[in-house]
């Protein structure tokens, strides 16, 4: 057990793969010999050499095209998109390519390919380095898609995603990445697609992920003081997404609200919503609250960049909202 | 060099680059694709279908140099490369007809058909888009330290999209092992070569990479085996990639729906007349090979793609359950 950030723990996750096995190895833009634009890689070349830690050329279509490619030879690539938002450039690779592959072969392949893409806003990147794009890969399937929130879920999601025979992408929050937390590398390895219970409460079931999660805790400290007790669920994967535990607390809690780093149209927060309205209506004493971002590029400005995602206030009012919905 | 076919052995690379095995793939290709546009014509066909007929002397004499342990990708005008790999006629068929027996179990199509047991690693329905994934086996081989090479086919309508360029970029820089042959049959499904590619002479590209760029007759059999095969040589070598323009001419339109009626009469009358066939059974008894060896490998594909049709109208509908298999491990 060490006290590490989050993006030590991402660091340390590589790290401790590419040990265990050597069929792993990184790829990607800068990762090698400028330790990364994040600093996430640093130091690995020269623990593993540049055989294992690949500098790319700025060509994201050609990473995960090499990636898939030397994942079929039986490679565990760990790919890098600098900024998540680069999907974009590689788009067709993802979702045609890396998400069908095995589909389409009948089972030919196996594609144990994790991607690392750099998400989220706050840092004022402006509208094409702050998204968080996951909703973009939700209605695909073939991909996994984790999104780890503490420093402890960030080790233990890449070595579970870099284990996985599917592929995985992993979206690490860039505004998280000095924060702080314990990291066991010795528990068993995590399953993907158990949610935690960060927090047991029994008047409402919030769900968040990465910044959202943060905030969502304050948001129930808050609340706490207010006599409202707030359940805080982060389901840590979206796909596969582990609608059992959220529903089992929406059970004992018979309320919701989801908070989320991204518009609302198509994301995982209103599939979550939908899906328990229609499988799970009874058990709910008010409508659902979908807290979300605006429906707008991501601004620049500090004011405005702040105004655009949730704080913890305003999730504590969504709470406070569903309440009196009931 | 035996001069023996070895028509469906154990082995589907046996014999691969003999001369008349080179006929009888060439000839099994030019069957299966007659029969693919009866079966079309019957409805018996999804979706749409894209013949490589007039281009069999490319994925033939490609393939030739290749082991199954190498990786052939290819693109939806594929049925030729696959075969020409080794997969069985009748689980080919089978793929296109959607049945359960089907090279992918039916779920891929004509679009993307895969043998992985053959060195074909799939069919690819993206222009350009296998491209970076064949760098991605060359980067695997190198990685493991094996001699095994990946080679893609694609047409000159792939030589203008970016995963072209990034593959291109990354395979010479890393020097992989990866052949990129361009099938140049001079149009882009419907637009003329001159009409969207300002070089003509698409082996120039190569020079834009600091690769080896060759141009060869696509329509003769044999030249393409010896270019191809110098490029294999090259990259089981660790001297890198190679880019080959084979130069040839579908006989008919871009897919089902296209008489290719946009290409002049005496165009196509000329490269009708080019036919790789017929040429290379000249060539065979130019060298002395008597005319009943060539009749007796022309009966024999007929029986074979007739016999591998029949099974293969045989074989059942995948079971309704199966498509849920397969989209994860």
């Amino acid at each position: 057990m060490s006290e590490l950030t989050y993006r030590e723990a991402i660091k340390l996750g590589m790290a401790d793969a590419l040990a265990a096995d050597d069929s792993v190895f990184l790829i990607g833009e800068d990762i090698g010999a400028a330790g990364g634009a994040f600093k996430i890689t640093e130091g690995l070349i020269d623990q593993f050499g540049a055989e294992r830690v690949l500098d790319t050329p700025i060509s994201e279509q050609a990473i995960i095209g090499a990636a898939i490619g030397a994942s079929i030879r039986g490679l565990r690539p760990v790919a890098e998109l600098m900024f998540a938002d680069f999907a974009g450039v590689c788009f067709d690779q993802l979702v045609n390519q890396l998400a069908k592959y095995r589909y389409m072969t009948g089972g030919q392949v196996t594609l144990p390919v994790t991607v690392r893409l750099v998400n989220g806003a706050g840092g004022g990147f402006g509208a094409q380095h702050s998204q968080s794009v996951e909703n973009w890969f939700l209605n695909v399937p073939g991909l996994k898609l984790a999104v780890p929130g503490t420093p402890a879920d960030a080790y233990a999601l890449m070595r579970a995603a870099v284990r996985d025979d599917d592929p995985v992408l992993l979206f690490e929050h860039k505004a998280l990445f000095n924060m702080k937390g314990s990291v066991d590398t010795a528990v068993a390895p995590l399953e993907l697609g158990r949610a935690a219970t960060v927090r047991s409460g029994t008047d409402v079931t919030l769900v968040a992920t990465q910044v959202m999660r943060v905030r969502a805790e304050e948001a129930a400290a808050t609340l706490d003081g207010e006599g409202i007790s707030v359940e805080l669920i982060d389901p840590r994967t979206l796909v596969p997404l582990d609608m059992e535990t959220i529903t089992a607390s929406v059970a004992r809690t018979n309320r919701l609200v989801v908070a989320q780093e991204c518009p609302p149209n198509g994301s995982w927060g209103s599939s979550i919503v939908a899906g328990v309205i229609a499988e799970s209506f009874d058990l709910l004493d008010g409508p659902p609250v979908l807290l979300s971002a605006d429906a707008t590029p991501v601004p620049y400005a500090g004011p405005l960049e702040r105004a655009w995602v949730p704080d913890a206030e305003r999730i504590a009012q969504a709470v406070r909202d569903s309440m009196d919905a009931a | 060099m035996s001069l023996e076919s070895a028509s469906h052995s154990a082995d589907a690379r046996a014999d691969a680059g003999a001369p008349l095995d080179l006929l009888r793939r060439m000839l099994e290709i030019r069957l299966f694709e007659e029969e693919i546009q009866r079966l079309f014509n019957r409805n018996l066909v999804r979706g749409s279908t894209h013949l490589c007929t007039g281009q069999e002397a490319v994925a033939v004499g490609a393939c030739a140099p290749l082991r199954t342990t190498d990786a052939m990708l290819c693109t939806y005008r594929g049925h030729g490369a696959v075969l020409a790999m080794g997969a069985p006629l009748d689980r080919t068929f089978a793929e296109i007809l959607g049945k359960a027996e089907g090279l992918c179990g039916g779920k891929g199509g004509s679009m993307h058909l895969t043998d992985v047991s053959v060195g074909a690693y799939g069919s690819f329905a993206i222009v350009g888009a296998h491209l970076p994934i064949a760098t991605g086996f060359g980067l695997a081989a190198r990685y493991a330290g094996t001699d095994a090479v990946s080679l893609c086919f694609f047409g000159d309508g792939s030589v203008n999209i970016g995963a072209f360029h990034e593959a291109m970029n990354l395979a010479a820089i890393w020097k992989l092992p990866t052949i990129f042959v361009c099938e140049n049959n001079l149009y882009g499904e419907y637009s003329p070569l001159a009409t969207t590619t300002p070089v003509h002479e698409l082996a120039r590209r190569a020079e834009g990479y600091a690769m080896p760029g060759v141009r060869v007759d696509g329509n003769d059999v044999r030249a393409v085996q010896a270019v191809v095969g110098e490029a294999v040589d090259r990259a089981r070598g660790g001297e890198g990639p190679t880019f080959v323009e084979a130069l040839t001419y579908r006989h008919k339109g871009h897919s089902r729906t296209d008489p290719g009626t946009y290409r002049p009469q005496e165009e196509v009358d000329a490269w009708l007349a080019r036919d790789p066939i017929p040429a290379f059974e000249r060539v065979l008894g130019d060298e002395g090979v008597p005319a009943e060896r060539i009749e007796a490998t022309r009966t024999a594909a007929t029986s074979a793609v007739a016999e591998h049709l029949e099974r293969a109208l045989a074989w059942p509908d995948p079971p309704l359950a199966a498509r849920f298999e397969h989209v994860y491990a």
